[in-house]
């Protein structure tokens, strides 16, 4: 039942895009007013008013006065603003489904590509649009350090009408949830929409990834779900570190370990530089642990979105330690992200060789992969795969690289 | 009102202010038979011998000029948003009784908002040039007296050359000038660069006054604006803010989106070939434009490509590459920033042009056509390519047409554009104001995908399996349509009542812009 009259929730103001702000006063009757200051009203003032109207009815809500300001929010926006509205005075009231984008039926894998992976402040809508056009690997739909604290409850209706409605063109869907016990609560809302990945920030302990796996089967088996939902916990403190191999074998669901330097090299009681060897051990232990349990070893974000030059060269630091991707805060990072971790020209020509070698061997129904006198053992026909992988990924061979292989070689 | 169809399929006005007009009859197919317009003959006896042409006052000049009402006064925009001159002039017009003023900018700026009271009062009947922002605003809701006309700036020059409009006294902003009347924008507090935009004014109007803030003794060189064409020379205290005339650094765009626009216009004009040695490129100085010329940069140094010519608007990118040897000249027609005025200044390859020689449409000189690839925005295009640069969505006028009808004519013509701005598409059925048919429109480029004009086939198989995202601009639109949660409302015009009317290259009617309803 309703506890507050006065509920608002969104963004006001001029400098404000893509976004709105609502103020409901529910009243005992008189109906439904709706007072709406809108920056694309000639064009969408009509469609918005029935929409309001749609969101009252799915919220059981019969009498109000609606206070509506908005800079060209889409519907989805519109949506998740005026369901956080209402939240604060209706416990568990009827959350509006917005309509499902192409891209909320695509799937994931544990060990697919994760190269670069950006982040998206949880509250602000604008930059979801068109983040997925920028093609990284994994985008992260923050719900924790950029979203401040009286924001943290609307972020979450943003948040999961996002990853029904917006498309983010294939790139692999995260979430970052807050840290524990709040981001318990984040999972209820992000968990029936599609999520590929769950960032645990500031994991200490396999029980709190366990925690985190219990919470997702609960839900996931509530809304009757069998898509699988992997655990990407950060790293970010001293404890974090010494626990890291049991973070990362805590459940088969988690597929990489990650590594949050700021927050890192504050607990240890210093600054991040640009060497790095305040954290070339933390680093160390992250990928070791990460790969002692079969996952992935994923770098910290590289923050100064101006320097592509030092971003190179922090990515190929990166990979040279075992790193394999690595977070970002700017879609022009992207690139430059995966071109720092395709393979070189000597690394493809290697694996080329060996991968064929492999596939004759195959023909040939042998177990034994010889490159002339040499043998050659799986991990390393394994990771030749890899490389031939991100090889074609970044473009640098094409499909019908075997023949132009073999041409070569004859 | 009469109205009639166009060939454009747009109902146009037959008479504007009372003048009788030509509807639009296709690219290229209305030869105007008629001599140009003739300035009237003068003599030295009338000018001071001693060469002194300073009368104490703008007001002195004015009446000098033989103000009265219905005139045509003109102004230039170099002084772009920091222009005070304009506002001071008819502040003095208005206080001289003056009304039914025609002015005839080159464009105007959200400066010139001063002016919306002597819209108002009747001391200016209408404006021909550009209305943007709120007298753009003021126009569309119907509250000008006349009805206002949309030129390029190759079309303005047109005009003024064919007749069309006479100019009866030119106040021509100087930011450097001598006693003579020799100016130029090159030195001086309200440094502009070039003054190419008052050059028609100064060679066909009766009376030409020059004003500037910065005096020097005979001769003022180079004399861009020549003493020859000058009746009178006012000194003031200040033509205008310069910090709003030119961007110390114009500032590439740090909009991803934007960004990823820009790189693909790059990648496109290089996979279509069009990138090679001795090519040529214009691009403004808008946050896209410049991004692509960065971008466009990178790949000329990589792949040792030299431009034979690049036309400006120019900017500290495009004097970079003068600089550098990445081209062989600048074609200016505005400087944009600091940069490219010390560059005109200083660099003898860095060419003061004016629209009268590169961009009408009725001249022997005009180069548009010669420009290999041309980058350009627009409010609106629809599915046959038709653009619209003048007017947003909701039927507001917000813009003028500036050069950018003129740089159609380039061999490649490529709208940079994002799929929406503020929820509204940009891809859409039919446009709310025509600005250039389909025709004149190659290429759109947007944050999601290319579309090329199927009527350009040899660009279609140009860029064929180079791994661009050329797609259908229905189904950009489509896809567009979506994410905005469905196509707009239709916006409620009073199609009884035209604001203003957008003219094409040679002066006959494109389109009408109506009264936008509350």
């Amino acid at each position: 039942m309703s506890t507050h009259n006065n509920l608002s929730s969104g963004k006001r103001g001029t400098s404000v895009r893509s976004d709105c702000y609502f103020e409901i006063e529910l009243t005992a009757k008189g109906g439904i007013n709706i007072e709406s200051k809108s920056k694309v009203e000639a064009l969408y003032g009509k469609q918005n008013r029935e929409f309001i109207l749609k969101l009252c009815a799915n919220a059981k809500i019969k009498n109000a006065n609606i206070l509506f300001e908005d800079s060209g929010a889409l519907p989805f926006v519109i949506a998740a603003r005026f369901d956080a509205a209402v939240s604060e005075g209706f416990q568990n009231h009827n959350i509006f489904q917005t309509t499902q984008s192409e891209d909320f039926s695509s799937t994931t894998s544990k060990n697919r590509l994760r190269r670069s992976r950006l982040y998206l402040p949880g509250n602000e809508p604008k930059f979801f649009l068109n983040a997925g056009l920028h093609k990284p690997d994994g985008i992260i739909l923050d719900l924790e350090d950029s979203v401040s604290p009286q924001e943290k409850e609307q972020a979450r209706f943003l948040v999961k009408n996002a990853l029904r409605s917006v498309n983010f063109y294939g790139c692999e869907r995260m979430v970052r949830i807050n840290q524990l016990p709040m981001g318990i609560k984040d999972l209820q809302f992000v968990i029936p929409e599609n999520v590929h990945v769950i960032l645990l920030p500031k994991c200490e302990s396999d029980e709190q990834v366990k925690l985190v796996g219990d919470e997702i089967f609960e839900i996931k088996k509530l809304h009757r779900l069998s898509n699988p939902i992997y655990i990407m916990p950060i790293i970010e403190s001293a404890k974090g570190v010494e626990n890291a191999y049991k973070i990362a074998s805590a459940s088969p669901y988690v597929c990489a370990l990650t590594i949050g330097l700021e927050d890192y090299t504050a607990d240890i009681g210093t600054a991040r530089t640009q060497t790095g060897t305040e954290s070339f051990y933390a680093r160390s232990v992250v990928i070791n642990a990460a790969k002692s349990a079969g996952i992935q070893a994923i770098d910290s974000v590289f923050s100064d979105v101006a320097d592509m030059n030092a971003l190179t060269q922090s990515v190929l630091e990166a990979k040279s330690l075992g790193f394999e991707g690595k977070g970002c805060i700017h879609p022009r990072q992207i690139e430059p992200i995966h071109a720092a971790f395709a393979p070189t020209q000597d690394e493809i020509q290697k694996a080329s060789k060996i991968v064929v070698a492999f596939d004759e061997a195959q023909k040939r129904g042998s177990s034994v992969i010889s490159i002339g006198s040499k043998m050659i053992d799986p991990p390393v026909v394994k990771r030749a795969l890899r490389v031939i992988e991100l090889a074609l990924l970044n473009n640098l061979i094409d499909e019908n690289w075997r023949e132009n292989y073999e041409n070569a070689v004859k | 009102m009469k109205m009639l169809l166009n060939k454009a399929g747009r109902s146009v006005p037959t008479h504007v202010n009372g003048q009788l007009e030509m509807p639009y009859a296709g690219v290229g197919a209305y030869i105007p038979q008629k001599n140009k317009a003739k300035p009237k003959v003068t003599t030295a006896a009338s000018y001071p011998a001693d060469g002194n042409k300073i009368l104490p006052s703008l007001k002195d000049a004015l009446i000098k000029a033989g103000i009265k009402d219905g005139v045509t006064i003109s102004t230039h925009h170099h002084l772009r948003n920091g222009d005070l001159l304009t506002n001071y002039m008819f502040d003095i017009v208005h206080e001289l009784g003056i009304k039914g003023v025609r002015w005839f900018p080159s464009a105007s700026f959200p400066c010139h908002s001063h002016l919306i009271k002597y819209l108002e009062d009747g001391t200016i009947h209408h404006i021909e040039g550009s209305m943007n922002g709120p007298l753009g605003e003021f126009t569309s809701y119907g509250k000008m007296s006349g009805m206002g006309v949309l030129r390029s700036h190759g079309g303005r020059y047109q005009s003024v050359q064919d007749g069309e409009v006479h100019i009866d006294i030119a106040v021509i902003a100087a930011p450097t000038a001598d006693p003579f009347g020799n100016a130029n924008g090159l030195t001086g507090k309200a440094a502009c660069g070039g003054l190419g935009f008052a050059l028609a004014d100064s060679e066909y109007a009766d009376n030409v006054i020059v004003v500037t803030d910065n005096l020097v003794p005979f001769p003022c060189v180079p004399w861009q604006i020549q003493g020859n064409n000058v009746d009178s020379v006012v000194v003031i205290e200040s033509l205008g803010d310069s910090s709003k005339i030119v961007s110390g650094t114009t500032e590439i765009t740090k909009s991803p989106d934007r960004l990823l626009i820009a790189e693909l216009v790059a990648k496109f004009i290089e996979s279509a070939g069009i990138l090679k040695d001795g090519f040529s490129f214009q691009a403004g100085a808008g946050g896209t434009a410049l991004a692509f010329a960065m971008f466009l940069k990178e790949r000329m140094k990589a792949l040792n490509i030299k431009a034979s010519f690049i036309r400006g608007g120019s900017t500290k990118y495009l004097v970079e590459m003068l600089e550098e040897g990445l081209t062989g000249y600048i074609l200016d027609g505005q400087t944009f920033d600091l940069h490219g005025v010390r560059s005109m200044g200083v660099n003898p390859n860095h060419i003061m042009t004016s629209p009268f020689t590169s961009y009408n449409y009725h001249g022997k000189g005009n180069f548009a056509s010669i420009i290999d690839a041309v980058v350009l925005g627009a409010t609106e295009v629809d599915v046959n390519f038709n653009a619209n640069v003048v007017s947003h969505s909701d039927g507001l006028l917000l813009h003028g047409i500036g050069g950018w009808q003129n740089c159609l004519f380039a061999k490649c013509s490529i709208l940079a554009i994002p799929t929406f701005r503020d929820r509204i598409p940009v891809i859409v059925d039919e446009v709310t104001t025509l600005c250039a048919p389909g025709e004149m429109i190659d290429v759109i480029v947007t944050e999601r995908g290319i579309a090329i004009n199927p009527l350009r086939q040899d660009l279609l198989d140009a860029v064929k399996d180079k791994g661009l995202p050329i797609r259908d601009i229905r189904d950009i639109q489509k896809e567009t349509d979506e994410i905005c949660g469905g196509k707009p409302t239709k916006p409620t015009l009073d199609k009884e009542h035209v604001v203003a009317v957008v003219k094409w290259v040679d002066g006959t009617l494109l389109d009408s812009v109506y009264k936008v309803v509350k």
